[in-house]
């Protein structure tokens, strides 16, 4: 992997990258991403390959996270889309998803014929726990702009509510949330 | 087969429209539906499959995969990974370029604001719900929490984390 190249502007970028350096360079990424690719992508697409600057990559994340499914699913289908058409969303998902779907499979097969193996049961069940530890850690993370909103509050309480304690199915949780938010927002 | 088949792919398929804010936000709604609705696997099983994906490099809605594999094997593997990648793809394919058109339309925030409490929420319910399906024994409780405090307070690759709580378990330490 190269040493990360000062950022470049909009001026000095060359031709759009080929379905080829779509492919490689979202390889790059779904190799490199354990429990949180964006950085990743980042690094790739704007300080190694300058496909992007800085403001344009902030844009396309926030579409990516707006944008139901996969924030870097969302990302490399529009960032190929953008360059190279319906071909070029093909060529970054297919780098993008086909090493970590090979060794998520590896995993799983392991797992599958040893979870009865009290070493391997606890190994996983050890990295389970510290798993939920990290969905924790975002869930504070990504609450902190929310604090002094208590409207916002409100609606992620009753969203996780709808969840944990009605156990209600998402669909409905949603129809409810979506536009309690919408209604009660406070753009900044 | 073909009845799991059938109802891998539309769990997935719904599933990838509703993950406003990202994958983790539909990881209730999958646990309900794989452990409460379909009975495939226990509330245990379903966190092991989370934590195999955690520890895999790339999107964590690779979990997707495991699940489709361990209910109906390679086919189901397939059906469930595109279920949950296929729809939200078409989706953003279809309005990657309206977005930079409204780049400065005020609705675009406003929508924005609205969504993302929602997004804390649901994703705050996987939290819980994934914490309570692991948390089996005391230490079970102590590595969560120790790995919460550490990846909100640190900035260490969180591999590290995955892997320091692999050996501790490996070695029964927890």
């Amino acid at each position: 992997m190269n040493a990360a190249a000062p950022e470049r502007g909009a001026a000095s970028r060359a031709a759009p990258p080929t379905c080829g350096a779509l492919f490689t360079g979202f390889f790059s990424i779904g190799i490199s991403g354990f429990g949180g690719v964006l950085p990743w992508a980042r690094r790739m697409i704007v300080e190694q390959r300058a496909w992007l600057t800085g403001a344009e990559f902030t844009d396309l994340l926030a579409l990516s996270q707006f944008l139901p499914g996969g924030n870097i699913i969302n990302l490399a289908v529009v960032l190929g889309a953008r360059f190279r058409g319906w071909r070029g969303s093909l060529a970054a998902l297919a780098g993008l998803l086909s090493a970590p779907l090979v060794i998520v499979s590896i995993l799983g097969a392991i797992y599958g014929r040893f979870q009865h193996d009290p070493v391997v049961a606890r190994t996983i069940a050890a990295v389970a726990a510290a798993a939920s530890g990290l969905i924790l850690s975002m869930v504070l993370k990504i609450a902190r702009p929310l604090l002094g909103d208590p409207r916002a509050i409100a609606v992620a309480a009753l969203a996780c509510a709808g969840l944990v304690f009605a156990h209600l199915p998402l669909l409905l949780t949603m129809a409810v949330t979506v536009p309690l938010g919408l209604l009660l927002a406070r753009p900044k | 087969m073909i009845q799991h088949l059938l109802s891998l792919g539309s769990i997935f398929g719904e599933l990838s429209l509703l993950a406003v804010g990202g994958g983790n936000t539909v990881l209730p709604e999958m646990q309900r539906q794989v452990v409460s609705v379909h009975h495939w696997m226990s509330g245990a099983d379903f966190a092991a499959l989370f934590a195999l994906a955690q520890a895999s490099p790339g999107p964590n809605m690779l979990v997707a995969t495991l699940i489709g594999w361990r209910v109906a094997g390679l086919a189901g593997a397939i059906v469930a990974t595109l279920g949950l990648i296929v729809p939200s793809s078409v989706l953003s394919y279809a309005v990657g370029d309206l977005w930079t058109r409204w780049r400065d339309r005020p609705w675009r925030r406003r929508v924005q604001a609205g969504i993302s409490p929602v997004t804390v929420g649901l994703i705050m319910a996987a939290a819980i719900l994934l914490s309570e399906a692991t948390s089996r024994s005391a230490s079970d409780v102590a590595v969560t929490l120790a790995v919460a405090v550490v990846a909100t307070t640190t900035r260490f690759n969180p591999l590290w984390l995955l892997a320091a709580a692999a050996v501790l378990g490996a070695f029964g330490i927890v």
